[in-house]
C-alpha cells in the first residue's frame, strides 16, 4: 500500500518534469514557428505576450489571495503603480533603453512599498473589510494618476515610452523579442513564488489562511507575514506593469479601471486559488476566451460571469485546485477512518 | 521547586457573562496540572487569557516570573507556552509533515531571500526542520500519516497531529484543552502514557479534561472550576474527596 503510493508518487513526479520540459520548449519555440508560419502572425503574439502579463498579474495575486487567503480586489491599483514607475523613470528620468533593466526593479520595489501601505490596516481589518480598502485603494490610485497632471500627464496618459534596450543588441519594441523578455520575468515570478511557498515564509502565509489564532500559537507574527505577503504580491504586480508600460510604449490610467482587477481576480479564482498552475491556466483560458468572443463585445462580461458562476458551483477550487490530477501538484490521501467527535465548545 | 505560571485575580467576562471570575492559580514547573469543571464552566476561557488568545478583563498572568498580560499570543509564545485547542485548529490543508514544520517557525531564520536564492540558511534550517519534525511525528506515532493532508484524518489522530505541532514550537509548558476528546480508550490510554513521557522529559503539562478517570489517573495537582470561579484546588487525592467538588458535578450528598 505504501510501496504502490510511493512509486505513484514518483510517477507523476516524472510526468510532471516531462510536461514541464514540453512546455518550456513549446513556449520558446511557439513565436518562431508561429512567426515563419502564420500570416498574421504579430497578431498572434501579441496575444501571447498579453497572456504572458497576466500570468504575471494574476500569480501575483494569487500570492495574496491563495497562499495568505487575504481578499485582494484591487489589484489593478498596483499594477498602475508599477506601470507608472516604469513609464515615468524612463519618460523623465532617461531611465529608458538599457536603463530599463534598473527601471523595472525599482517599479516593483515602488510598489512593494505600496503594497506594505495597503496591508497596515489588516491590523485591524480582515476578510470584506479588507478587500474594501484594497479596491477604495486601486480607485484612489487611478484618479491620482488621472488628475496628478503635472506628474503623470493626467487624462492624456504617459505617451512615447522609450524602447528597451537588450543586452546592447537593439532598441527594440519587437512583440517577438518582449515576448522573450517577458517570459523570462513570467519564470523568475513562478521560480521565486514556487521558493517562498515551500519555505518558513510560504508555510507561515498557508497556516495564517488556514487558522490565524493557530498560527500565531506557534509564535508567528501574523501581522508582519501578512504585509510581507502583500508586499511581494505588489512587487511582481509593479515589475508586470512596468514590463507592460515598454511594450504599449503608451499607458493612462483607464487602463487600470477596477475592472481589470477583477479581470484579474477572475483568473484566479477560475484556475484554483493557492496553486501554482491554478493562476497560469486562468490567465491563459480567460484571455483566449477574450480573443474568440471578441466579436460578442461587452456580452463576453456576461460569459465571465456565467464561469465564475459555474466554477464556484462546480469547481470551488478551481480549474487546478486540491485534487489528485497532476495539475495540482499535490495528491489528497483519504484516511479510511472518518471523523467521529462533533466539535463543541466556544474557543478563541 | 518554582512556579512556571501563576494567574492572579484573573478574570474574563463577555458582557454580563462572567466566564473567569477572581481565578488565582499557580503551577510548579514539572507539574502535570489538570483544570476540571462542568461544561461552560469557564475552562477554555481561562487557557486563553493565560496565553493571549484573548485579553483579560482583570488580573494578572506570570509566566516564568514574568508579567505577560497585555502581550500577543505570539509573543507568549515565543516565551515557551504552546497549547492544542479543543475545537481542533490544524492547518487543513498542509500535510502532517507541513504543520510540524510550522511549529519550528520560531527556531528559524529563513526569510524570502533566502528561499529565493536556496541559501545556507535555507538549506539549513529544511534539513533541520524535516529532521527534527520527522522525529516528532514518530514520537507521537504518526509517521504513517506524514504526508497526509491534515483535513483528511479523523478527529483522534488531528489531535496527536497538534500536540506535534506544538512540540515543535520547543516549549516549556503545554497547554492542552481535551486532548481525549474524540478517542477511543485505547488511544486515551495511549495518550496518558504519551503525556507521562513528556512530563518525564521536562515538559510541564497543563490539561483540560472530562474524562474524570483520565484526569485522576494523570494528574498531580487540579484546579476545579465551576461557573467560572474556582471551587477547589489542591492534590489529585484532596480534590477527589472534596465535597464541593462533588456538589459541583453531581449535585449535594453525592460521591465520586
Ligand atoms: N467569545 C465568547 N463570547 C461570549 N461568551 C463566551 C465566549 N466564549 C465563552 N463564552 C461563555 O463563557 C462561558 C465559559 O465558556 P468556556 O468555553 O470557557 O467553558 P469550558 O469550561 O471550556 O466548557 P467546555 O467544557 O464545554 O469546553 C460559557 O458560558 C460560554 O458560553
Ligand atoms: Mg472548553
Amino acid at each position: 500500500m505504501k510501496l504502490t503510493n510511493k512509486i505513484k508518487a514518483s510517477h507523476a513526479r516524472d510526468y510532471r518534469s516531462v510536461l514541464f520540459v514540453l512546455a518550456a520548449a513549446a513556449l520558446i519555440v511557439a513565436p518562431i514557428i508561429i512567426d515563419a508560419t502564420v500570416h498574421k502572425s504579430s497578431y498572434v503574439i501579441d496575444i501571447m505576450v498579453r497572456i504572458l502579463f497576466y500570468v504575471i498579474f494574476a500569480s501575483s495575486l494569487n500570492v495574496i489571495n491563495g497562499y495568505s487567503g487575504q481578499f485582494n480586489i484591487g489589484h489593478a491599483g498596483f499594477m498602475l503603480i508599477g506601470s507608472y514607475t516604469g513609464a515615468l523613470l524612463s519618460t523623465k528620468l532617461g531611465m529608458g533603453g538599457v536603463w530599463y533593466w534598473v527601471a523595472i526593479p525599482i517599479s516593483g520595489i515602488f510598489t512593494a512599498i505600496a503594497g506594505f501601505l495597503v496591508s497596515l490596516p489588516t491590523l485591524k481589518l480582515r476578510g470584506i473589510y479588507l478587500a474594501i480598502v484594497t479596491l477604495g485603494f486601486s480607485e484612489i490610485i487611478r484618479l491620482i494618476a488621472m488628475n496628478w497632471t503635472a506628474v503623470t500627464n493626467g487624462p492624456m496618459g504617459v505617451k512615447n515610452i522609450p524602447k528597451i534596450w537588450l543586452f546592447g543588441l537593439r532598441k527594440t519594441s519587437s512583440p517577438m523579442v518582449i515576448y522573450y523578455i517577458v517570459l523570462v520575468f513570467v519564470v523568475l515570478c513562478l521560480y521565486s513564488t514556487y521558493k517562498i511557498i515551500n519555505s518558513r515564509v510560504g508555510r507561515a502565509w498557508m497556516s495564517i489562511r488556514e487558522d490565524s489564532t493557530a498560527s500565531q500559537s506557534l509564535g508567528i507574527n501574523v501581522n508582519r507575514y501578512k504585509a510581507f505577503n502583500f508586499m511581494l504580491g505588489a512587487f511582481w504586480a509593479g515589475v508586470g506593469g512596468a514590463l507592460m508600460a515598454i511594450y504599449y510604449r503608451f499607458i493612462s490610467a483607464d487602463m487600470f479601471v477596477l475592472d481589470e482587477g477583477f479581470n484579474v481576480l477572475a483568473m484566479v479564482i477560475l484556475g484554483g486559488q493557492g496553486t501554482l498552475v491554478g493562476p497560469v491556466l486562468g490567465a491563459v483560458i480567460v484571455n483566449l476566451i477574450t480573443e474568440f468572443f471578441r466579436f460578442a463585445d461587452e456580452y463576453r462580461l456576461v460569459l465571465y460571469g456565467l464561469l465564475i458562476i459555474l466554477t464556484m458551483w462546480l469547481r470551488p477550487q478551481g480549474l487546478a485546485g486540491a485534487t489528485n490530477t497532476v495539475l495540482a501538484g499535490q495528491a489528497i490521501t483519504q484516511d479510511s477512518s472518518k471523523k467521529t467527535a462533533v466539535d463543541d465548545g466556544a474557543d478563541a | 521547586m518554582s512556579t512556571i505560571l501563576e494567574s492572579v485575580d484573573v478574570s474574563k467576562h463577555f458582557g454580563g457573562v462572567k466566564a473567569v471570575n477572581h481565578v488565582d492559580m499557580k503551577i510548579e514547573k514539572g507539574d502535570i496540572f489538570g483544570i476540571i469543571g462542568p461544561n461552560g464552566a469557564g475552562k477554555t476561557t481561562f487557557f486563553n487569557v493565560c496565553n493571549g488568545a484573548i485579553p483579560a478583563t482583570e488580573g494578572k498572568v506570570y509566566f516564568n516570573g514574568e508579567l505577560v498580560t497585555g502581550m500577543s499570543l505570539s509573543q507568549i509564545a515565543s516565551r515557551g507556552m504552546a497549547r492544542t485547542f479543543q475545537n481542533i485548529k490544524l492547518f487543513n490543508y498542509m500535510t502532517v509533515l507541513e504543520n510540524v514544520k510550522t511549529g519550528f517557525h520560531m527556531h528559524t531564520r529563513t526569510n524570502m531571500f533566502d528561499a529565493v536564492f536556496t541559501t545556507k540558511r535555507f538549506k539549513r534550517d529544511e534539513e533541520y526542520i524535516v529532521e527534527e519534525g520527522k522525529k516528532i511525528i514518530e514520537r507521537v506515532g504518526l509517521t504513517k500519516f506524514t504526508n497526509v493532508r491534515a483535513g483528511n484524518l479523523a478527529y483522534g489522530i488531528q489531535r496527536r497531529v497538534e500536540i506535534a505541532r506544538a512540540l515543535a514550537t520547543q516549549p516549556e509548558i503545554l497547554l492542552l484543552d481535551e486532548p481525549a476528546a474524540g478517542m477511543n480508550p485505547n488511544e486515551t490510554q495511549e495518550l496518558l502514557e504519551f503525556v507521562i513521557a513528556l512530563n518525564r522529559d521536562g515538559y510541564t503539562v497543563v490539561v483540560i479534561e472530562h474524562d474524570m478517570k483520565f484526569v485522576m489517573n494523570l494528574c498531580r495537582n487540579i484546579l476545579v472550576l465551576n461557573f467560572g470561579t474556582k471551587i477547589s484546588e489542591g492534590s489529585a487525592e484532596y480534590v477527589k474527596n472534596d465535597p464541593k467538588v462533588h456538589e459541583a458535578y453531581f449535585g449535594k450528598g453525592a460521591t465520586l
